[in-house]
C-alpha cells in the first residue's frame, strides 16, 4: 500500500468530523484526520485520560510532561478546555455525548461487530477505552487497512477474534473502499482511484452488496 | 484545636506495604504515575503483590521495575501495549493479567471511594470480559454486576498537597489518582509541593484530605518525570 493510498482514506474519512462536533480519535490512523480538517471547524476534542478540548501536538521541545493524550503523543489544549479524572471521562462517553468516535481494528464483521483489542497468544494489548466507545460513541467509523499484512481481509463474515462490541460499527474506511455497515449488511459506496469494484470483492472476506448506482471514487 | 499532620518519610510510608497486598497505583502513562513511591516500593522488595493502574507504564519505568523484580502476581489494567515484559509474562503464563474497559476500571474503583459495593452496566455485556461475572435483568436488558475494586494501598502522585493531604493533580496527570485517593484502605501520597495548612484554596482542592493517610514530599523528580523522547 502506497504513502498516497493511505493519505487518500485518512482525508476522505476527515469528512466525518463536522462542525460542532464532539468527537474522539484512536491511536494512529484515526488521529491523522486532523491534519485533512478544515482549520475554521470546531470541533471538541475529547481524550480518555480526562480532557475535552485537545489541541494540536507539540514538539519536544514544546512538550508539557502533564499533558499527553490517550495515545501518549504530547498536546495543547484549545481555549475552553477542561481536565477532569478517568469516571467523569467515561462518564461523558456513556451518556452519548460523543457525536463520533474514528477508530482501528483487526476485524471488523458483516453485522458491524468490531474486534481491535486482543489476538489471543501473539498480541493482546488489552481494550483500553475502546469497548465504551465503540459502544456509546452515537456514530462509530472504523479506518484500518483492506488487509492485514499477509494479505488477509479485515472485514469478514464473522469476527473471529475476540469481539470488542457487538453490531457497533456504522461505516467503514479503507485503503480500498467507503462501506456502510446496515441492517441489509455491507453496501460499497466509494472505491479508492485506480480501483474496479470486482477487485475490492476479491480482497473482502464478507459479501458486499453492490448499489444499482453507479460506484463512486475517492 | 488544629489540623493534622500526616507527612512521612518515604521508607516509613512504603514500609507499611506488606508481602501479597493489593496496590492500586495513579497515573495514565507518565502524566500521575507516582515513580518514586514505586522505586521505594522495588528497593524495599514486597513481593506477591496484586497491581491495579490503567497501564503497566514502558521499559524501565514505573510498574515494569516491579514486574522487572519478580515483585507481581497479578495486574488489573486496561492497556499493557507499550509494555513488552508485561505482555510476555502474560503470554508466557508468568504473570496473571486480568482486562477491564477502561472506564469500568475507574467506575469500580470510584464505587469502592463511595463506599458502595457494585454497580450495573450493559458495557463489554458481549465480550469475553464479561466471562465470570454475575449477571442480572434489569427492564428487560441483560447487565453485567460490575463489583467495587478496593486495595490495601493507593500510590497517588499529586501536584500540590498540604500536609494534611489536601490535593491538587496537573492537567492530564488527574486520570485515576482522585478515584484511587478515596478507594483504598491506606492512600500514601507523593506531592512534587508540599504546603502548609491553610495554602491551599479550599475551593480548589481535587482530593480532601480525610481520605488520605501519608504524604511524602518529593524534593526532586526523577528523569522518570520528564518528557519521553520517542
Amino acid at each position: 500500500m502506497s504513502l498516497s493510498d493511505k493519505n487518500k482514506m485518512i482525508r476522505r474519512a476527515a469528512s466525518e468530523i463536522q462542525d460542532g462536533m464532539t468527537v474522539n480519535l484512536g491511536i494512529g490512523f484515526p488521529t491523522k484526520v486532523l491534519d485533512y480538517l478544515d482549520p475554521g471547524l470546531s470541533v471538541c476534542l475529547h481524550s480518555e485520560n480526562g480532557i475535552s478540548g485537545v489541541g494540536p501536538t507539540r514538539s519536544i521541545n514544546e512538550a508539557d510532561r502533564n499533558l499527553i493524550d490517550a495515545g501518549g503523543a504530547y498536546i495543547s489544549t484549545l481555549p475552553g478546555a477542561a481536565f477532569f479524572d478517568s469516571a467523569v471521562s467515561f462518564a461523558m462517553v456513556r451518556r452519548g455525548r460523543l457525536d463520533l468516535t474514528i477508530l482501528g481494528a483487526f476485524q471488523v464483521a458483516e453485522n458491524g461487530d468490531l474486534a481491535n483489542w486482543a489476538i489471543p497468544g501473539l498480541f493482546t494489548p488489552g481494550p483500553g477505552g475502546a469497548i465504551e466507545l465503540a459502544q456509546k460513541a452515537r456514530r462509530v467509523v472504523i479506518m484500518t487497512t483492506h488487509q492485514d499484512k499477509k494479505g488477509r481481509s479485515k472485514i469478514v463474515g464473522e469476527c473471529s477474534l475476540p469481539l470488542t462490541a457487538a453490531s457497533c460499527v456504522d461505516r467503514i474506511y479503507t485503503d480500498m473502499a467507503v462501506i456502510d455497515v446496515t441492517d441489509e449488511g455491507l453496501i460499497l459506496r466509494e472505491i479508492a482511484e485506480g480501483l474496479q469494484v470486482d477487485d475490492v470483492i476479491a480482497a473482502t472476506d464478507a459479501t458486499l452488496l453492490i448499489p444499482d448506482t453507479s460506484v463512486s471514487t475517492f | 484545636m488544629k489540623t493534622t499532620d500526616k507527612s512521612l518519610s518515604i521508607k516509613t510510608a512504603i514500609s507499611k506495604i506488606n508481602n501479597g497486598d493489593t496496590v492500586m497505583i495513579g497515573g495514565f502513562g507518565v502524566p500521575g504515575t507516582p515513580f518514586c513511591l514505586i522505586e521505594e516500593l522495588v528497593n524495599q522488595g514486597q513481593s506477591g503483590l496484586t497491581i491495579i493502574k490503567n497501564d503497566a507504564n514502558e521499559t524501565g519505568m514505573g510498574v515494569d521495575r516491579l514486574l522487572e523484580n519478580g515483585q507481581v502476581n497479578k495486574l488489573i489494567v486496561t492497556h499493557i501495549g507499550l509494555n513488552p515484559r508485561a505482555v510476555k509474562m502474560m503470554n508466557e503464563k508468568t504473570l496473571e493479567v486480568e482486562f477491564c474497559a477502561q472506564g469500568i476500571l475507574a467506575e469500580r474503583i470510584r464505587t469502592a471511594g463511595a463506599g458502595l459495593q457494585g454497580f450495573l452496566t450493559d458495557i463489554g455485556v458481549d465480550t469475553d470480559l464479561a466471562k465470570g461475572k454475575p449477571t442480572t435483568t434489569l427492564d428487560g436488558k441483560t447487565l453485567l454486576i460490575e463489583k467495587a475494586l478496593t486495595a490495601d494501598y493507593a500510590l497517588i502522585h499529586a501536584e500540590r498537597a498540604d500536609v494534611f493531604g489536601n490535593l491538587t493533580y496537573a492537567s492530564s496527570a488527574r486520570n485515576f489518582n482522585p478515584l484511587m485517593a478515596m478507594a483504598a484502605d491506606h492512600t500514601l501520597v507523593e506531592t512534587e509541593t508540599l504546603l502548609e495548612i491553610g495554602d491551599l484554596e479550599p475551593e480548589k482542592i481535587h482530593t480532601p484530605g480525610p481520605f488520605v493517610d501519608g504524604v511524602i514530599f518529593l524534593s526532586e523528580l526523577t528523569e522518570n518525570y520528564g518528557v519521553i523522547k520517542r
